[in-house]
């Protein structure tokens, strides 16, 4: 038992101090309005989290999740323009778009050899740019309440739990997906070995173009979904995705991934956005002034790394 | 700790910067900005973005030019609505005049740095017959307009710059008139001595920091508790969160004061989504909240900073390459408020959402497809 | 005879980048009818326009070149320009301890990069990334506007002329010189390229590895304050969001690789991030001159980027297979 402890991630364990922490400062976070309103905010940067992860373990980075969920926001809302009979098909097309851009960044990678950070900023860019452009640079069109459903309704008068944000329920749904994919088929193996070591994975014969591709599409895509998110959180607004790739990828590394290559996992990643949520709003609770978020994202990020690293020698491993 | 001795080192040294910081709060400003909104503007009625307060002339005799003229415009960027809506009307009184030649524009995309570059590049260009600034910041922007009122004349519109030398500065009567008019709302009909947040798109430009400082006083004076002030960058799901956050700390807000309408419906929404009583959110003429407002019976106001004022400039350019005198140095044009008994006059749903009503375009080529309305 | 080719390559790169920029440049001017812009000030004046990010290429070469990266530089230019137009207050008198200060300041921040790198092992994206947080968070809890002003003397640094040429632009000139004799000339500048190159060869040849990687972060820490410093002489004070505005972090990156630093590191130098800043200069008056939307020029330039990396990643694959 105590040795199973010793080998839990930590993260499981502060995330939980912090909603002690919570809990004891503002009740309301004990009623089903505070704390479902709590997972409802977390839901996007955890779905991005994961995504994230999966180039991560592939062995890179990709900087263009936040550029294509502004995209997405803008895209939706000027495509539909407030016609619910649309909805569908945007909610389609913007997926594929996902599609195209993790597709786009995984053979940048692959066939020109741009290291991915590069790929990603190059296309981090190039999205912001087709956002401005297409919107004119302000927010046009708007989004109809059937678009906005998944990111703003709740679902009332349920049993014990009383209400649902349906982001919730977007979120466990994509990230058992994601969960189910990385840990659980083959595929999630050949991205762990590629990660590891790309010359070996190859001799053992991953398929690494095929298995890269993957791996940012998925990025991509859970880029589109958290976009449709907070699209429907708040409507409209074009610096919407601004920085929310570095909040990814701190979640990220504050479950335990490594980058240039790891073995995180899913259910870290995710218990590291809600560490990273949880640590929001303790900050908000304590009445802290919004630029000490930025202070303590930037030394938690730096500690969960330096002791990832410290455990990592100890162990041996 | 760190962070404690941190921060208390830089605020012990922001306390301790002398007054050489800009003055945002200016009790006279303050005062001839509310004489001018209870005044009568020269001019009809029907064309406010002609009308001025006073009769101070500036003399443009010197600048008398045949045409047709090149007229240069630095823009600090189109990135919030209320740009991209005066942009549209600026391109569309262009189109109106013949003896404009050349319409010759940079975009600083937000950046003090590259705008002084981009009128470096104007300046050096040297076709320009007239210059027009919309400035991103004002104390940045002032040198680089003081290098081209040597060569040119001038036109500073929307937020200022720290000298007397273009031909004119044009813009409605003022920040601390809209800080005023939301302000004095609040102070009457909020509950007394309720919590009030303030929302801000962000700091460092005159416009926005005059009508904080205006509302605030007014604010503090009632005898409200301001629980905060917090920048939004004019995005929707930013406001929505901290206005989530105030609530979530046990606020009892009696009103938001928002220095920009852009984003308040998601201000709206905060209170809509968590169950509770949507208070005073004030908001400005653009159509998303005065559909809302009209929709939910709120009570509350609209203080305006009319688009028209992009006309402006283009007519001013234009007159002073005639030699024709307009108002200078200063040329302020009515600021009306939305309020309940005329909401009505204002609310257009065939226009899109974040269109300004205030635009003074309805008259204008290509309304309403230019301002993207059906 | 591969490895001259390589080399000479590299160094020929950006400069045919750069050739080919400025013909498009001259071009666009010609068949829009502005030759107005074809003078030679009008070329200096184009670097003129970058002096900032100039400075902060040539320290994020030295980065680059020990295979790190440094993402902190942008909040630490806001750092240093709020701090000096703070410290200086418009007192000429000031003007001294605040540049000082600011120049402390950039030690101390890339000494703490180095030390975390190295010491912690923690990668160099997440160290810097971390940095780059606290500082900016740091900065905007104590200032939320701009802050101070600085003297009108101290205006000569963004303003001055010498000669009809602009102060900034000879400092940004004599300061990559300074670079490229450092690192071509000197034992602790050849030890940049070793390690960048290939770090255990260098430590098995008894180089202090931690030593040379710490240094380099704190030339390139150095070189954003003195961005700064020129920011806040250009804009007369200094307001904690310039350096984030100007995008100062990903966009030296971008030029230091356009102008042919290899992210592995050990390749490149200075002269070549130097024309990287020129072509972008270029890009941006380019569309200027042809007036192409704002937005538009944003999805070039993201293209750009990754073309001129996928050209030397090409490159550099070909000679090597």
């Amino acid at each position: 038992m105590i040795n199973r402890l010793k080998h839990m991630n930590p993260v499981f364990l502060v995330l939980l101090l912090l909603f002690v922490a919570i809990a004891i400062l503002s009740p309301y976070f004990l009623q089903p309005a505070g704390y479902m309103n709590f997972f409802k905010r977390a839901a996007p940067i955890a779905i991005l989290a994961v995504g994230q992860l999966y180039v991560i373990n592939s062995g890179g980075f990709d900087l263009s999740a936040g550029a294509l969920v502004t995209l997405t926001v803008i895209g939706s809302s000027i495509l539909l323009d407030g016609d619910a009979s649309a909805t569908w098909w945007v909610i389609t097309a913007m997926l594929a778009v996902g599609v195209v851009v993790g597709t786009v960044n995984a053979l940048v990678v692959s066939w020109l050899k741009v290291p991915s950070i590069i790929a990603t900023l190059g296309m981090m860019i190039t999205l912001g740019g087709v956002a401005l452009t297409w919107s004119g640079g302000a927010p046009r069109g708007y989004l109809p309440e059937n678009f906005r459903f998944f990111g703003r309704y709740l679902i009332k008068d349920l049993p014990v739990i009383k209400i649902l944000p349906v982001a919730v329920i977007v979120m466990v749904v994509i990230c058992a997906a994601m969960w189910w994919l990385m840990h659980r088929t083959n595929y999630g193996k050949r991205l762990v070995a590629m990660g590891d070591n790309p010359k070996a994975a190859m001799l053992a014969g991953v398929p690494l173009t095929q298995t890269r591709v993957v791996a940012f599409v998925m990025s991509s895509v859970s880029a589109v979904i958290a976009g449709i998110l907070l699209g429907g959180f708040a409507g409209v607004s074009t610096d919407v995705g601004v920085g929310l790739e570095l909040q990814a990828i701190t979640a990220a590394v504050i479950g335990g991934a490594q980058l240039l290559g790891g073995r995180g996992t899913v259910g870290a990643t995710i218990a590291g956005a809600l560490v990273l949520q949880a640590m929001f709003t303790l900050l908000n609770i304590l009445g802290f002034p919004k630029p000490i978020r930025d202070v303590v994202q930037g030394l938690i990020l730096i500690s969960a790394v330096v002791i990832a690293g410290y455990r990592r020698r100890r162990s041996g491993g | 700790m760190f962070y404690k001795f941190a921060a208390t080192a830089l605020t012990a040294l922001a306390v301790a910067l002398p007054a050489h910081a800009q003055n945002f709060d200016d009790p006279v400003e303050f005062a001839k900005q509310k004489d001018m909104l209870a005044a009568t503007a020269n001019g009809a009625a029907e064309t406010p973005w002609l009308q001025y307060y006073g009769d101070v002339m500036a003399d443009t005799s010197a600048f008398k030019k045949d045409g047709p003229h090149t007229i240069c415009f630095s823009n600090a960027g189109v990135n919030n609505p209320w740009r991209v809506v005066g942009w549209n009307t600026m391109q569309a009184e262009v189109d109106l005049h013949d003896n404009i030649a050349n319409f010759v524009v940079t975009d600083a995309e937000g950046s003090d740095d590259k705008q002084i570059a981009d009128i470096e590049d104007l300046l050096a260009g040297g076709t320009c017959d007239a210059l027009i600034v919309s400035p991103n910041t004002t104390a940045a922007l002032t040198p680089a307009v003081e290098k081209a009122c040597e060569q040119l004349p001038v036109i500073v519109f929307d937020r200022g710059v720290n000298t007397n030398c273009p031909v004119t500065f044009i813009k409605p009567v003022g920040g601390y008139g809209f800080g005023i008019q939301s302000g004095e709302f609040i102070a009457a009909n909020a509950p007394a001595g309720s919590d009030v947040l303030m929302l801000r798109i962000l700091p460092g430009v005159d416009v926005l920091e005059t009508r904080y400082s205006a509302a605030k006083r007014i604010l503090e004076e009632a005898g409200l508790n301001i629980v905060g002030a917090e920048f939004t960058d004019g995005d929707r799901a930013k406001t929505k969160a901290i206005v989530e956050d105030y609530i979530q700390r046990g606020n009892q807000l009696g009103a938001v004061w928002m220095d920009a309408g852009a984003t308040s419906v998601a201000a709206i929404e905060a209170f809509e989504d968590m169950g509770l009583d949507v208070p005073i959110v004030t908001g400005e003429d653009q159509q998303d909240f005065l559909q809302k407002w009209q929709e939910i019976g709120m009570n509350t106001i609209a203080p305006t900073y009319p688009t028209y004022q992009w006309r402006t400039p283009i007519l001013a350019a234009l007159k002073i390459l005639d030699g024709e005198a307009i108002p200078g140095p200063e040329w302020n044009l009515p600021q009306p408020a939305i309020t309940n008994d005329n909401l009505a006059d204002f609310v257009n749903p065939s226009m899109p959402p974040l269109h300004y009503a205030a635009c003074g375009c309805e008259n204008m080529p290509d309304y309403p497809a230019r301002w993207g309305g059906k | 005879m591969k490895r001259f080719g390589r080399k000479n390559l590299s160094a020929l790169a950006p400069f045919l980048l750069l050739l080919v920029a400025i013909a498009i440049y001259v071009a666009v001017a010609i068949i829009t009818d502005q030759t107005q812009y074809l003078t030679v000030e009008n070329l200096l004046g184009l670097l003129g326009r970058s002096i900032a990010l100039g400075i902060t290429a040539v320290g994020q070469t030295f980065a680059i070149l020990i295979a790190s990266i440094d993402l902190s530089v942008a909040n630490l230019i806001s750092v240093s320009a709020v701090l000096a137009s703070a410290i200086m207050s418009g007192d000429p008198a000031m003007m001294l301890p605040a540049v000082v200060t600011v120049l402390v300041v950039g030690v101390v921040v890339g000494l703490i990069n180095g030390l975390v790198i190295t010491q912690f092992e923690v990668n160099p994206l997440i160290a810097t990334l971390g940095m780059a947080l606290v500082l900016q968070g740091l900065l905007s809890a104590a200032f939320n506007n701009f802050a101070g002003a600085v003297p009108d003397e101290f205006q000569t640094f963004a303003y001055g002329q010498v000669g009809g040429v602009s102060v900034s632009l000879l400092f940004l000139i004599g300061l990559t010189i300074a670079a490229w004799v450092f690192l071509r000339f000197t034992k602790p500048g050849s030890n940049i390229y070793s390690v960048g190159g290939n770090p255990e060869a260098a430590k098995l040849a008894g180089m202090r590895t931690t030593r040379v990687v710490i240094t380099a972060h704190i030339i390139c820490s150095v070189c954003a304050t003195i961005a700064g410093l020129y920011l806040a002489s250009r804009l007369q004070s200094g307001a904690p969001w310039i350096g984030r505005d100007g995008v100062y972090d990903l966009e030296s990156i971008a030029v230091v690789v356009i102008g042919g630093t290899a992210l592995s590191g050990g390749r490149g130098g200075v002269w070549g991030t130097l024309m990287g800043v020129m072509i972008f200069s270029l890009i941006d008056s380019i569309f200027n001159l042809a007036g192409v939307d704002a937005f538009a020029k944003q999805i070039l330039r993201g293209v750009i980027i990754v073309a001129a990396v996928a050209v030397y990643a090409m490159r550099s694959r070909r000679i090597e297979a």
